[in-house]
């Protein structure tokens, strides 16, 4: 396909000597969609920390877009256009659904540091923000407090927000986990939408999911790279099976 | 749901246009606005004006205050040191450069901000009881600096503050002068802070305060946006300090003790942290508390301290955000 957007060497993260990522040369390549799957505690949303910056590596680099972030901050990360949802939902529980996309939306205004101006000028967003909401099936809800939302919802409201900066990469920690059928559905319609012009990296666990979206599949535990691959090469390694087998039989199984 | 009621953009827009024109005030705070304006201007009628001065001075310092517990998630424990840093300055410049009482009251307010932009500086680095335990320990410093500083008059204070002229012209010996006039400083700071909640950099601030590393991940750089806060907190708790000053003509060490930092969050606890009306009704109660025990000696501690303790227990929210709960309102 083409160039990576994405990469690590041997990124590497110690928590008091316990190894929760050790060494993963990761390549993720400028628009697909990849998957980043194994079980409980292999160290994805750690990956996903480092990546983004919320955590410092121990060891390791990272390159994003060519260039080295290794030392950048998270908001830094951010406005390069490598944007991270996150594995519980994270809106802004008091802001209505509205307001948490305007949240984003207002970000292309520069630093917003004007607080002598009143907030109606954040109006002329509102179009883009209902149509947001829209894509993710919340239109009807733009008026409720973000924290009165079912948690499917909350999800959804969280992948709107998300794609309100319009990155380049968007990294996905288990959008569709706790969510109804329907609402899965949902937000794989919405993925496969989205993906126009952008590379999305996923954590998920419902492997029919990663079957239907993902190009190319990284398989993590024990916070090292098992298996990497397409859907077909991965779920027939043996390794990747026992493992699943050994430490997550519920999941696969669930899958 | 509640939300079905807007489906289309127009509604949004609608409203908000509305919004515009009462200064950003929704209907509740639009009413709760002029009750508060009515009753700063009934209010000499019937209380003492130098009551309801303090009562104002202390209402825009909790005010201040509250914008970092309330809309941003910074509980400080120092708000006494800008406080006291603006009593001082105002009262210090009045005094022996004899300026005018507005100037006084900037300059207080300028030194307050320019403090609070090092400590908040410095505050901010941490998070939650280490960031209201670093507001605690600079304003113990600047305590310590106050009592052993030559300027601020030790034990004594800085005492016998004539009460300025306002822009060289008005005479404000008569109380209800200076009473016009704290009553505009009031006002003015009360509807900059509404104003700061309600402006675009109000919303990523509260959205810091809901959810940080959210904000983060959306590319806000949160310490410049909990640094102005701080700034503005600290700049309008000086402003305060300043005016009530101005009132008493007197600045003393008083103003810069801990239990002012402390009576600050009480009287924004008692109201309603996060709230825009809160932390005046509370300095409300909490003046009258003060001044109408106060025959009773002692027992005003002990007698304030249960009517806190069961406002707390009873209003979790503070009376304001109480209120404003039951009647689904924001105020
Ligand atoms: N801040 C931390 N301090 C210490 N240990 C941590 C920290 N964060 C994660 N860990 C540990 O690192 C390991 C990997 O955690 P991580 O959350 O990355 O797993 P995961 O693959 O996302 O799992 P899950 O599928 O349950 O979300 C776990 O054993 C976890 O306990
Ligand atoms: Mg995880």
């Amino acid at each position: 396909m083409s160039e990576p957007i994405l990469q690590t060497t041997g990124l590497t993260k110690e928590f008091r000597g316990f190894v929760a990522v050790n060494g993963v040369d990761l390549s993720v390549d400028s628009g697909t969609i990849h998957a980043l799957i194994g079980p409980n505690g292999a160290g994805k949303t750690t990956c996903f920390n480092l990546l983004t910056k919320f955590l410092p590596p121990t060891r390791g680099t990272i390159r994003f877009k060519g260039r080295d972030i290794t030392g950048l901050k998270p908001a830094d990360v951010a406005r390069l256009g490598l944007v991270r949802s996150f594995q519980i939902s994270a809106v802004f529980a008091h802001l209505t659904a509205l307001q948490n996309v305007r949240v984003a939306l207002q970000r292309e205004r520069g630093g917003s540091f004007d607080f002598w101006r009143s907030d109606t000028v954040l109006d002329r967003y509102n179009g883009r923000a209902l149509d947001l909401l829209d894509q993710v099936g919340l239109h009807e809800f733009a008026d409720v407090p973000a924290g009165q939302l079912a948690y499917g919802r909350k999800r959804a409201l969280e992948i709107a927000t998300t794609l309100a900066l319009d990155p380049e990469m968007l990294l996905l920690d288990e959008p569709t986990a706790g969510m109804a059928h329907a609402d899965v559905d949902r937000i794989v319609a919405l993925v496969s939408r989205i993906r126009q012009g952008r590379t999305i990296l996923m954590v998920e666990h419902n492997l029919s999911v990663v079957e239907g979206l993902c190009d190319r599949i990284t398989v993590l535990t024990r916070g090292r790279v098992l298996a990497e691959g397409d859907y077909a090469t991965v779920s027939r390694n043996p390794d990747v099976i026992a493992a699943y087998l050994g430490s997550e039989a519920g999941d696969a199984a669930h899958a | 749901m509640r939300g079905a009621s807007v489906s289309d953009t127009s509604g949004i827009t609608r409203r908000s246009g509305l919004r515009a024109l009462a200064f950003g005030f929704t209907g509740a705070q639009a009413t709760a606005l002029i009750i508060l304006v009515a009753a700063i201007i009934l209010g000499p009628a019937v209380l003492y004006p130098v009551f309801l001065m303090k009562v104002l001075c202390f209402a825009l310092f909790a005010s201040a205050f509250n914008l970092l517990p309330g809309y941003v998630g910074l509980l400080s424990f120092g708000h006494a040191a800008y406080f006291g840093m603006g009593s001082y300055l105002a009262a210090w410049t009045a005094k022996y450069w004899g300026i005018d009482a507005e100037i006084a009251i900037l300059i207080g307010g300028a030194a307050a901000g320019a403090l609070g932009l090092v400590f908040g500086w410095l505050a901010i680095r941490r998070q939650g009881i280490y960031f209201a335990m670093i507001t605690l320990a600079l304003a113990e410093m600047v305590y310590f600096f106050c009592t052993e500083a030559s300027f601020t008059g030790g034990e004594d204070g800085i005492q016998q503050v004539p009460r300025a002229r306002l822009l060289g012209m008005f005479s404000m010996q008569a109380d209800m002068s200076l009473y016009w006039l704290v009553a505009f400083v009031f006002l003015v700071g009360f509807l900059l802070i509404h104003r700061i909640i309600h402006s675009p950099f109000g919303l990523v601030l509260q959205a810091i305060r809901e959810n940080e590393p959210r904000a983060v991940s959306l590319g806000y750089r949160v310490d410049q946006y909990k640094l102005l806060a701080f700034v503005l907190s600290a700049a309008l708790a000086g402003i305060a300090g300043a005016t009530k000053s101005q009132v008493f003509g007197i600045a003393t060490l008083t103003d810069v003790h801990s239990s002012m930092s402390g009576e600050v969050v009480l009287i924004t606890l008692i109201g309603g942290i996060g709230t825009v009306f809160g932390p005046a009704v509370g300095a409300l109660l909490f003046g009258a508390l003060e001044t109408y025990l106060a025959p009773f000696g002692d027992w005003v501690t002990v007698t304030q301290g249960a009517i806190f303790v069961a406002c707390v227990l009873a209003f979790r929210r503070g009376l304001i955000g109480e209120l404003a709960a039951r009647l689904r309102l924001s105020l």
